[in-house]
Protein backbone atom coordinates (compact mmCIF):
# COMPACT_ATOMS: atom_id res chain seq x y z
CA UNK A 1 0.00 0.00 0.00
CA UNK A 2 2.69 2.50 1.11
CA UNK A 3 4.94 1.29 -1.71
CA UNK A 4 2.15 1.93 -4.11
CA UNK A 5 1.71 5.56 -2.97
CA UNK A 6 5.46 6.14 -3.03
CA UNK A 7 5.60 4.74 -6.52
CA UNK A 8 2.91 7.08 -7.74
CA UNK A 9 4.41 10.10 -6.00
CA UNK A 10 7.70 9.36 -7.71
CA UNK A 11 5.89 8.85 -10.98
CA UNK A 12 4.20 12.22 -10.66
CA UNK A 13 7.49 13.92 -9.84
CA UNK A 14 9.18 12.27 -12.80
CA UNK A 15 6.25 13.06 -15.04
CA UNK A 16 6.27 16.75 -14.15
CA UNK A 17 10.03 17.19 -14.44
CA UNK A 18 10.14 15.66 -17.86
CA UNK A 19 7.36 17.92 -18.99
CA UNK A 20 8.60 21.24 -17.78
CA UNK A 21 12.07 22.70 -17.50
CA UNK A 22 11.71 26.42 -17.08
CA UNK A 23 14.41 29.00 -17.65
CA UNK A 24 13.42 32.56 -16.81
CA UNK A 25 14.77 36.10 -16.83
CA UNK A 26 13.50 39.55 -15.97
CA UNK A 27 16.39 41.44 -17.50
CA UNK A 28 16.32 40.33 -21.10
CA UNK A 29 17.35 42.73 -23.82
CA UNK A 30 15.38 43.87 -26.87
CA UNK A 31 16.60 46.69 -29.06
CA UNK A 32 15.38 48.06 -32.35
CA UNK A 33 17.24 50.15 -34.85
CA UNK A 34 16.30 52.24 -37.84
CA UNK A 35 18.83 53.73 -40.21
CA UNK A 36 18.09 56.41 -42.79
CA UNK A 37 20.39 59.04 -44.28
CA UNK A 38 18.54 61.71 -42.26
CA UNK A 39 18.21 60.12 -38.86
CA UNK A 40 19.27 57.03 -36.95
CA UNK A 41 16.95 55.68 -34.32
CA UNK A 42 18.10 53.44 -31.52
CA UNK A 43 15.82 52.16 -28.76
CA UNK A 44 16.76 49.62 -26.15
CA UNK A 45 14.88 47.83 -23.39
CA UNK A 46 16.74 45.94 -20.68
CA UNK A 47 13.71 44.87 -18.69
CA UNK A 48 12.34 42.16 -20.90
CA UNK A 49 10.64 39.21 -19.23
CA UNK A 50 11.30 35.92 -20.94
CA UNK A 51 10.67 32.27 -20.16
CA UNK A 52 11.88 29.20 -22.02
CA UNK A 53 10.50 25.77 -21.34
CA UNK A 54 13.35 23.53 -22.47
CA UNK A 55 11.21 20.43 -21.91
CA UNK A 56 8.39 21.46 -24.19
CA UNK A 57 10.48 23.80 -26.35
CA UNK A 58 8.12 26.65 -25.66
CA UNK A 59 9.22 30.23 -25.42
CA UNK A 60 7.54 33.48 -24.41
CA UNK A 61 8.52 37.13 -24.10
CA UNK A 62 6.78 40.10 -22.62
CA UNK A 63 7.95 43.69 -22.33
CA UNK A 64 6.63 47.11 -21.45
CA UNK A 65 6.87 49.49 -24.39
CA UNK A 66 7.55 52.36 -22.00
CA UNK A 67 10.74 50.53 -21.05
CA UNK A 68 12.37 51.41 -24.38
CA UNK A 69 15.00 54.09 -23.92
CA UNK A 70 15.77 56.23 -26.97
CA UNK A 71 18.74 58.47 -27.56
CA UNK A 72 16.37 61.42 -27.95
CA UNK A 73 13.65 62.09 -25.42
CA UNK A 74 11.25 63.44 -28.04
CA UNK A 75 11.54 60.24 -30.09
CA UNK A 76 10.64 58.27 -26.99
CA UNK A 77 7.59 60.46 -26.45
CA UNK A 78 6.49 60.14 -30.08
CA UNK A 79 7.04 56.37 -29.97
CA UNK A 80 4.81 56.00 -26.92
CA UNK A 81 2.21 58.61 -27.80
CA UNK A 82 1.84 58.36 -31.56
CA UNK A 83 3.07 55.01 -32.76
CA UNK A 84 2.66 52.18 -30.24
CA UNK A 85 0.14 54.10 -28.08
CA UNK A 86 1.54 52.59 -24.92
CA UNK A 87 -1.16 54.08 -22.69
CA UNK A 88 -3.71 51.91 -24.54
CA UNK A 89 -1.49 48.93 -25.33
CA UNK A 90 1.33 48.90 -22.75
CA UNK A 91 2.93 45.57 -23.69
CA UNK A 92 4.44 43.70 -26.58
CA UNK A 93 4.25 39.92 -26.33
CA UNK A 94 5.61 36.91 -28.09
CA UNK A 95 4.75 33.31 -27.50
CA UNK A 96 5.79 30.36 -29.57
CA UNK A 97 7.84 27.24 -29.94
CA UNK A 98 11.31 26.45 -31.20
CA UNK A 99 12.69 23.56 -33.19
CA UNK A 100 16.13 22.01 -33.00
CA UNK A 101 17.85 19.45 -30.83
CA UNK A 102 18.74 21.39 -27.76
CA UNK A 103 19.95 19.41 -24.79
CA UNK A 104 19.54 21.48 -21.65
CA UNK A 105 22.34 21.31 -19.13
CA UNK A 106 24.89 20.15 -21.69
CA UNK A 107 27.06 23.00 -22.95
CA UNK A 108 26.73 23.87 -26.59
CA UNK A 109 25.43 26.35 -29.13
CA UNK A 110 22.44 25.35 -31.22
CA UNK A 111 20.81 26.92 -34.25
CA UNK A 112 17.07 26.90 -33.83
CA UNK A 113 14.01 28.27 -35.59
CA UNK A 114 11.50 30.13 -33.45
CA UNK A 115 7.89 30.21 -34.59
CA UNK A 116 5.08 32.02 -32.88
CA UNK A 117 2.85 35.02 -32.54
CA UNK A 118 4.11 38.55 -31.98
CA UNK A 119 1.56 40.96 -30.54
CA UNK A 120 2.27 44.67 -30.75
CA UNK A 121 -0.09 47.63 -30.84
CA UNK A 122 -3.04 45.23 -30.57
CA UNK A 123 -2.03 43.47 -33.80
CA UNK A 124 -0.85 39.85 -33.84
CA UNK A 125 1.26 38.36 -36.59
CA UNK A 126 2.75 34.91 -36.92
CA UNK A 127 6.51 35.19 -37.34
CA UNK A 128 9.29 32.73 -37.92
CA UNK A 129 12.85 33.70 -37.12
CA UNK A 130 16.23 31.99 -36.96
CA UNK A 131 17.92 32.17 -33.56
CA UNK A 132 20.71 30.62 -31.55
CA UNK A 133 20.39 28.98 -28.17
CA UNK A 134 23.44 28.47 -26.04
CA UNK A 135 23.12 25.98 -23.19
CA UNK A 136 25.15 26.21 -20.02
CA UNK A 137 24.98 24.29 -16.77
CA UNK A 138 22.11 26.29 -15.32
CA UNK A 139 21.23 28.78 -18.00
CA UNK A 140 19.99 29.19 -21.56
CA UNK A 141 21.21 32.12 -23.64
CA UNK A 142 19.10 33.12 -26.60
CA UNK A 143 20.06 35.46 -29.44
CA UNK A 144 18.05 36.54 -32.44
CA UNK A 145 17.87 39.26 -35.02
CA UNK A 146 14.98 39.93 -37.35
CA UNK A 147 13.09 42.76 -39.01
CA UNK A 148 9.71 44.30 -38.32
CA UNK A 149 7.67 46.68 -40.44
CA UNK A 150 5.81 49.30 -38.38
CA UNK A 151 3.03 49.33 -40.98
CA UNK A 152 2.31 45.64 -40.32
CA UNK A 153 1.36 46.58 -36.77
CA UNK A 154 -1.07 49.29 -37.75
CA UNK A 155 1.29 52.19 -37.13
CA UNK A 156 1.01 54.94 -39.68
CA UNK A 157 4.00 57.16 -40.20
CA UNK A 158 3.08 60.61 -41.49
CA UNK A 159 4.70 61.65 -44.77
CA UNK A 160 6.54 64.53 -43.10
CA UNK A 161 8.69 62.17 -41.01
CA UNK A 162 8.59 59.21 -43.41
CA UNK A 163 12.09 59.92 -44.67
CA UNK A 164 13.48 59.80 -41.13
CA UNK A 165 12.04 56.42 -40.16
CA UNK A 166 13.18 53.28 -41.96
CA UNK A 167 10.44 51.11 -43.44
CA UNK A 168 11.87 48.07 -41.70
CA UNK A 169 13.32 48.08 -38.22
CA UNK A 170 16.07 45.71 -37.19
CA UNK A 171 15.20 44.04 -33.92
CA UNK A 172 17.86 42.43 -31.75
CA UNK A 173 17.08 40.09 -28.89
CA UNK A 174 19.43 38.79 -26.25
CA UNK A 175 18.28 36.89 -23.20
CA UNK A 176 20.19 35.12 -20.52
CA UNK A 177 17.68 32.95 -18.71
CA UNK A 178 18.43 31.03 -15.54
CA UNK A 179 16.91 27.73 -14.53
CA UNK A 180 13.83 28.22 -12.36
CA UNK A 181 13.92 26.62 -8.93
CA UNK B 1 -9.57 -0.97 -2.20
CA UNK B 2 -6.44 -1.33 -4.25
CA UNK B 3 -8.31 -0.71 -7.46
CA UNK B 4 -9.89 2.36 -5.96
CA UNK B 5 -6.49 3.67 -4.91
CA UNK B 6 -5.00 2.99 -8.31
CA UNK B 7 -7.87 4.78 -9.91
CA UNK B 8 -7.41 7.81 -7.63
CA UNK B 9 -3.71 7.92 -8.39
CA UNK B 10 -4.43 7.65 -12.06
CA UNK B 11 -6.82 10.56 -11.74
CA UNK B 12 -4.20 12.59 -9.90
CA UNK B 13 -1.63 11.90 -12.60
CA UNK B 14 -3.90 12.79 -15.43
CA UNK B 15 -5.01 15.91 -13.58
CA UNK B 16 -1.40 16.96 -12.91
CA UNK B 17 -0.59 16.25 -16.52
CA UNK B 18 -3.33 18.49 -17.86
CA UNK B 19 -2.48 21.15 -15.35
CA UNK B 20 1.11 21.22 -16.57
CA UNK B 21 -0.06 21.25 -20.13
CA UNK B 22 -2.19 24.30 -19.40
CA UNK B 23 0.74 25.96 -17.70
CA UNK B 24 2.97 25.38 -20.70
CA UNK B 25 0.55 26.88 -23.16
CA UNK B 26 0.25 29.91 -20.94
CA UNK B 27 3.90 30.75 -20.36
CA UNK B 28 2.89 34.21 -21.44
CA UNK B 29 0.30 34.45 -18.72
CA UNK B 30 2.94 33.49 -16.21
CA UNK B 31 5.22 36.26 -17.52
CA UNK B 32 2.48 38.82 -17.39
CA UNK B 33 1.58 37.81 -13.84
CA UNK B 34 5.23 38.22 -12.83
CA UNK B 35 5.30 41.60 -14.54
CA UNK B 36 2.20 42.71 -12.69
CA UNK B 37 3.73 41.75 -9.35
CA UNK B 38 7.02 43.51 -10.05
CA UNK B 39 5.50 46.55 -11.77
CA UNK B 40 7.28 49.78 -10.95
CA UNK B 41 5.41 53.07 -11.23
CA UNK B 42 5.98 54.70 -14.60
CA UNK B 43 5.67 58.38 -15.34
CA UNK B 44 2.87 59.61 -17.53
CA UNK B 45 4.30 61.30 -20.60
CA UNK B 46 2.89 63.94 -22.87
CA UNK B 47 0.40 65.53 -20.47
CA UNK B 48 0.88 68.50 -22.77
CA UNK B 49 2.79 68.62 -26.02
CA UNK B 50 4.20 72.10 -25.70
CA UNK B 51 5.66 74.27 -22.98
CA UNK B 52 2.70 76.63 -23.31
CA UNK B 53 -1.00 75.83 -23.44
CA UNK B 54 -1.63 79.12 -25.23
CA UNK B 55 -0.17 81.75 -22.91
CA UNK B 56 -0.12 79.72 -19.71
CA UNK B 57 2.95 77.60 -19.09
CA UNK B 58 2.36 73.86 -18.82
CA UNK B 59 3.88 71.47 -16.29
CA UNK B 60 6.17 70.22 -19.06
CA UNK B 61 9.78 71.25 -19.46
CA UNK B 62 12.35 70.47 -22.14
CA UNK B 63 14.05 67.12 -21.54
CA UNK B 64 17.55 67.07 -20.05
CA UNK B 65 19.95 68.70 -22.48
CA UNK B 66 17.26 69.77 -24.92
CA UNK B 67 17.01 73.34 -26.18
CA UNK B 68 13.56 74.50 -27.22
CA UNK B 69 13.23 77.51 -29.49
CA UNK B 70 9.91 79.26 -29.53
CA UNK B 71 8.29 81.88 -31.69
CA UNK B 72 5.05 83.25 -30.29
CA UNK B 73 3.23 85.73 -32.43
CA UNK B 74 0.01 87.72 -31.96
CA UNK B 75 -1.42 90.01 -34.60
CA UNK B 76 -3.43 93.12 -33.73
CA UNK B 77 -7.08 93.01 -32.66
CA UNK B 78 -9.56 91.63 -35.19
CA UNK B 79 -11.87 94.62 -34.59
CA UNK B 80 -9.23 97.19 -35.52
CA UNK B 81 -10.85 97.71 -38.91
CA UNK B 82 -10.02 97.27 -42.56
CA UNK B 83 -7.49 100.13 -42.43
CA UNK B 84 -5.33 97.95 -40.16
CA UNK B 85 -6.22 94.88 -42.25
CA UNK B 86 -8.17 93.51 -39.27
CA UNK B 87 -5.14 93.47 -37.03
CA UNK B 88 -2.68 91.83 -39.41
CA UNK B 89 -0.69 95.08 -39.77
CA UNK B 90 0.33 94.97 -36.13
CA UNK B 91 2.04 92.29 -34.18
CA UNK B 92 3.54 91.34 -30.87
CA UNK B 93 6.30 88.81 -31.14
CA UNK B 94 7.96 86.82 -28.40
CA UNK B 95 11.13 84.88 -29.08
CA UNK B 96 11.98 82.39 -26.40
CA UNK B 97 14.67 79.86 -25.56
CA UNK B 98 14.06 77.11 -23.02
CA UNK B 99 16.65 74.64 -21.83
CA UNK B 100 16.40 71.48 -19.75
CA UNK B 101 19.15 71.53 -17.11
CA UNK B 102 17.96 68.19 -15.79
CA UNK B 103 14.87 66.05 -16.32
CA UNK B 104 13.13 68.18 -13.70
CA UNK B 105 14.64 71.66 -13.89
CA UNK B 106 14.18 74.02 -16.82
CA UNK B 107 15.29 77.58 -17.43
CA UNK B 108 13.98 79.98 -20.05
CA UNK B 109 14.46 83.48 -21.40
CA UNK B 110 12.36 85.53 -23.75
CA UNK B 111 11.93 88.89 -25.37
CA UNK B 112 8.56 90.33 -26.41
CA UNK B 113 8.16 93.27 -28.71
CA UNK B 114 5.18 94.53 -26.68
CA UNK B 115 6.67 97.18 -24.39
CA UNK B 116 10.09 95.74 -25.31
CA UNK B 117 9.88 93.26 -22.46
CA UNK B 118 12.52 90.80 -21.30
CA UNK B 119 11.46 87.80 -19.27
CA UNK B 120 13.02 84.80 -17.64
CA UNK B 121 11.80 81.81 -15.69
CA UNK B 122 12.76 78.73 -13.73
CA UNK B 123 10.48 75.73 -13.67
CA UNK B 124 10.85 72.65 -11.50
CA UNK B 125 8.89 69.42 -11.82
CA UNK B 126 8.12 68.61 -8.21
CA UNK B 127 5.91 65.54 -8.73
CA UNK B 128 5.17 63.57 -11.85
CA UNK B 129 1.94 61.69 -12.43
CA UNK B 130 2.42 57.94 -12.65
CA UNK B 131 0.60 55.39 -14.76
CA UNK B 132 -2.46 53.89 -13.08
CA UNK B 133 -2.31 56.77 -10.58
CA UNK B 134 -1.20 54.43 -7.82
CA UNK B 135 1.76 56.37 -6.52
CA UNK B 136 1.11 59.91 -7.79
CA UNK B 137 -2.26 60.93 -9.19
CA UNK B 138 -1.20 64.36 -10.49
CA UNK B 139 1.82 66.23 -11.78
CA UNK B 140 2.99 69.31 -9.90
CA UNK B 141 5.48 71.87 -11.16
CA UNK B 142 6.70 75.11 -9.62
CA UNK B 143 7.22 78.14 -11.80
CA UNK B 144 8.91 81.42 -10.97
CA UNK B 145 9.09 84.18 -13.56
CA UNK B 146 10.54 87.66 -13.73
CA UNK B 147 9.81 90.29 -16.37
CA UNK B 148 11.00 93.80 -17.05
CA UNK B 149 9.86 96.12 -19.82
CA UNK B 150 12.33 98.50 -21.40
CA UNK B 151 10.09 100.73 -23.52
CA UNK B 152 11.31 104.34 -23.09
CA UNK B 153 8.95 106.77 -21.39
CA UNK B 154 10.50 110.25 -21.71
CA UNK B 155 7.71 111.76 -19.60
CA UNK B 156 8.36 109.33 -16.70
CA UNK B 157 12.05 109.65 -15.83
CA UNK B 158 11.51 107.93 -12.47
CA UNK B 159 10.75 104.59 -14.19
CA UNK B 160 13.90 102.70 -13.32
CA UNK B 161 14.56 99.02 -13.76
CA UNK B 162 13.15 98.22 -10.34
CA UNK B 163 9.81 99.87 -11.08
CA UNK B 164 9.60 98.13 -14.42
CA UNK B 165 10.01 94.65 -12.95
CA UNK B 166 7.28 92.18 -12.01
CA UNK B 167 7.39 88.65 -10.61
CA UNK B 168 5.06 85.69 -10.66
CA UNK B 169 5.03 82.49 -8.71
CA UNK B 170 2.82 79.69 -9.94
CA UNK B 171 1.90 76.25 -8.75
CA UNK B 172 1.10 74.16 -11.83
CA UNK B 173 -1.16 71.21 -11.09
CA UNK B 174 -2.04 68.90 -13.95
CA UNK B 175 -3.65 65.57 -14.59
CA UNK B 176 -3.78 63.56 -17.78
CA UNK B 177 -6.77 61.38 -18.50
CA UNK B 178 -6.85 59.20 -21.62
CA UNK B 179 -7.12 61.90 -24.26
CA UNK B 180 -7.80 64.89 -22.06
CA UNK B 181 -5.40 66.83 -19.84
CA UNK B 182 -6.32 69.54 -17.40
CA UNK B 183 -4.19 72.09 -15.57
CA UNK B 184 -4.92 74.37 -12.64
CA UNK B 185 -2.55 77.19 -11.76
CA UNK B 186 -2.90 79.22 -8.57
CA UNK B 187 -0.83 82.33 -9.22
CA UNK B 188 0.76 85.02 -7.11
CA UNK B 189 1.71 88.11 -9.08
CA UNK B 190 3.84 90.95 -7.76
CA UNK B 191 4.26 94.32 -9.49
CA UNK B 192 6.97 96.57 -8.09
CA UNK B 193 4.94 99.51 -9.34
CA UNK B 194 1.19 99.75 -9.85
CA UNK B 195 -0.66 102.72 -11.43
CA UNK B 196 -2.49 104.00 -8.33
CA UNK B 197 -2.12 103.65 -4.54
CA UNK B 198 -5.43 101.74 -4.47
CA UNK B 199 -4.07 98.99 -6.70
CA UNK B 200 -2.54 96.03 -4.92
CA UNK B 201 1.07 95.13 -5.58
CA UNK B 202 0.43 91.49 -4.78
CA UNK B 203 -2.28 89.91 -6.84
CA UNK B 204 -3.82 86.50 -6.67
CA UNK B 205 -5.17 84.80 -9.78
CA UNK B 206 -6.27 81.33 -10.78
CA UNK B 207 -5.74 79.87 -14.22
CA UNK B 208 -7.42 76.81 -15.65
CA UNK B 209 -6.60 75.18 -18.94
CA UNK B 210 -7.24 71.97 -20.82
CA UNK B 211 -6.14 70.06 -23.87
CA UNK B 212 -8.34 67.63 -25.76
CA UNK B 213 -6.63 65.23 -28.14
CA UNK B 214 -8.56 64.94 -31.39
CA UNK B 215 -6.05 62.56 -32.96
CA UNK B 216 -2.48 61.52 -32.28
CA UNK B 217 -1.19 64.75 -33.72
CA UNK B 218 -3.98 67.27 -33.27
CA UNK B 219 -5.61 68.79 -30.20
CA UNK B 220 -7.87 71.59 -29.09
CA UNK B 221 -6.75 73.80 -26.24
CA UNK B 222 -8.55 76.30 -24.04
CA UNK B 223 -7.46 78.37 -21.06
CA UNK B 224 -8.96 80.95 -18.74
CA UNK B 225 -7.21 83.11 -16.16
CA UNK B 226 -9.48 84.36 -13.41
CA UNK B 227 -8.35 87.37 -11.39
CA UNK B 228 -10.67 88.17 -8.46
CA UNK B 229 -11.84 91.77 -8.70
CA UNK B 230 -10.80 94.52 -6.29
CA UNK B 231 -7.08 93.92 -6.69
CA UNK B 232 -6.30 96.00 -9.75
CA UNK B 233 -8.68 98.96 -10.11
CA UNK B 234 -7.39 100.07 -13.48
CA UNK B 235 -10.48 100.33 -15.62
CA UNK B 236 -11.17 98.02 -18.48
CA UNK B 237 -9.24 94.97 -17.32
CA UNK B 238 -10.55 91.60 -18.42
CA UNK B 239 -9.77 88.03 -17.57
CA UNK B 240 -7.62 86.44 -20.22
CA UNK B 241 -9.29 83.69 -22.26
CA UNK B 242 -7.59 81.88 -25.12
CA UNK B 243 -8.15 78.98 -27.48
CA UNK B 244 -5.77 77.13 -29.74
CA UNK B 245 -5.65 74.38 -32.30
CA UNK B 246 -2.46 72.37 -31.88
CA UNK B 247 -0.74 70.38 -34.60
CA UNK B 248 2.35 68.31 -33.99
CA UNK B 249 4.74 67.41 -36.77
CA UNK B 250 7.92 65.60 -35.78
CA UNK B 251 10.11 68.00 -33.80
CA UNK B 252 7.71 70.93 -34.25
CA UNK B 253 4.61 71.90 -32.33
CA UNK B 254 2.42 74.42 -34.08
CA UNK B 255 -0.50 76.20 -32.41
CA UNK B 256 -3.04 78.51 -34.03
CA UNK B 257 -4.26 80.88 -31.36
CA UNK B 258 -7.21 83.14 -30.60
CA UNK B 259 -6.97 85.24 -27.44
CA UNK B 260 -8.15 88.49 -25.91
CA UNK B 261 -4.58 89.08 -24.67
CA UNK B 262 -1.91 90.32 -27.00
CA UNK B 263 0.83 89.58 -24.51
CA UNK B 264 2.28 86.16 -23.79
CA UNK B 265 4.01 86.58 -20.44
CA UNK B 266 2.38 86.06 -17.07
CA UNK B 267 2.73 89.55 -15.63
CA UNK B 268 1.04 91.03 -18.71
CA UNK B 269 -1.67 88.59 -19.78
CA UNK B 270 -2.93 87.89 -16.27
CA UNK B 271 -2.92 91.44 -14.91
CA UNK B 272 -2.96 93.70 -17.94
CA UNK B 273 -5.40 92.23 -20.44
CA UNK B 274 -7.58 95.03 -21.73
CA UNK B 275 -9.15 93.19 -24.65
CA UNK B 276 -12.66 91.83 -24.41
CA UNK B 277 -14.03 88.88 -26.36
CA UNK B 278 -17.47 90.54 -26.39
CA UNK B 279 -16.20 93.65 -28.13
CA UNK B 280 -14.18 91.68 -30.62
CA UNK B 281 -10.72 92.48 -29.25
CA UNK B 282 -9.50 89.14 -30.42
CA UNK B 283 -5.88 88.59 -31.25
CA UNK B 284 -5.12 85.91 -33.78
CA UNK B 285 -1.65 84.39 -33.75
CA UNK B 286 0.47 81.30 -33.48
CA UNK B 287 3.07 79.55 -31.35
CA UNK B 288 5.75 77.48 -33.02
CA UNK B 289 8.36 75.49 -31.20
CA UNK B 290 11.28 73.43 -32.35
CA UNK B 291 13.57 71.27 -30.25
CA UNK B 292 17.32 70.82 -30.59
CA UNK B 293 19.23 68.08 -28.81
CA UNK B 294 22.37 69.66 -27.41
CA UNK B 295 23.48 66.69 -25.32
CA UNK B 296 24.09 63.27 -26.77
CA UNK B 297 22.59 60.67 -24.46
CA UNK B 298 24.85 57.67 -24.90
Amino acid sequence: MKKCILFFVLLIAFYSSSYSQLYVTRTGFVGFYSKTPLEDIKAENNQVYAVIDAGKKNIAFSLLLKGFVFTKELMQEHFNENYVESDKYPKANFSGVYTGDVTPGKEGVYKVTVKGNLTLHNVTHAIEIPATLETKAASLIGNAEFTVKPEDYNMTIPSIVRSKIASTMTVKIKINSIIAK
Amino acid sequence: MRIKLLFTCFLIISFTGTKLQAQDSSLLKMLNDAMGVNAKPMYVTGTFKALHLVNMQTIEGPANGVLNFQVQHRFGALNSGSYNFFGLDNANLRLGLDYGISDRLAVGIGRSSLEKTFDGYLKYKLFRQTVASEAMPISVSLLGTISSYTLRHIDKPYLNAKYRTAYTGQLLLAKKFASFSIELTPTLLHYNLVPTPQDHNNIFALGIGGRLKLSNRMSLIGEYNYMPTGQLLTTGLHNSMSFAWEIETGGHVFQLVFSNSQSMIESQYIGQTTGSWGKGDIYFGFNISRVFNLKKNK
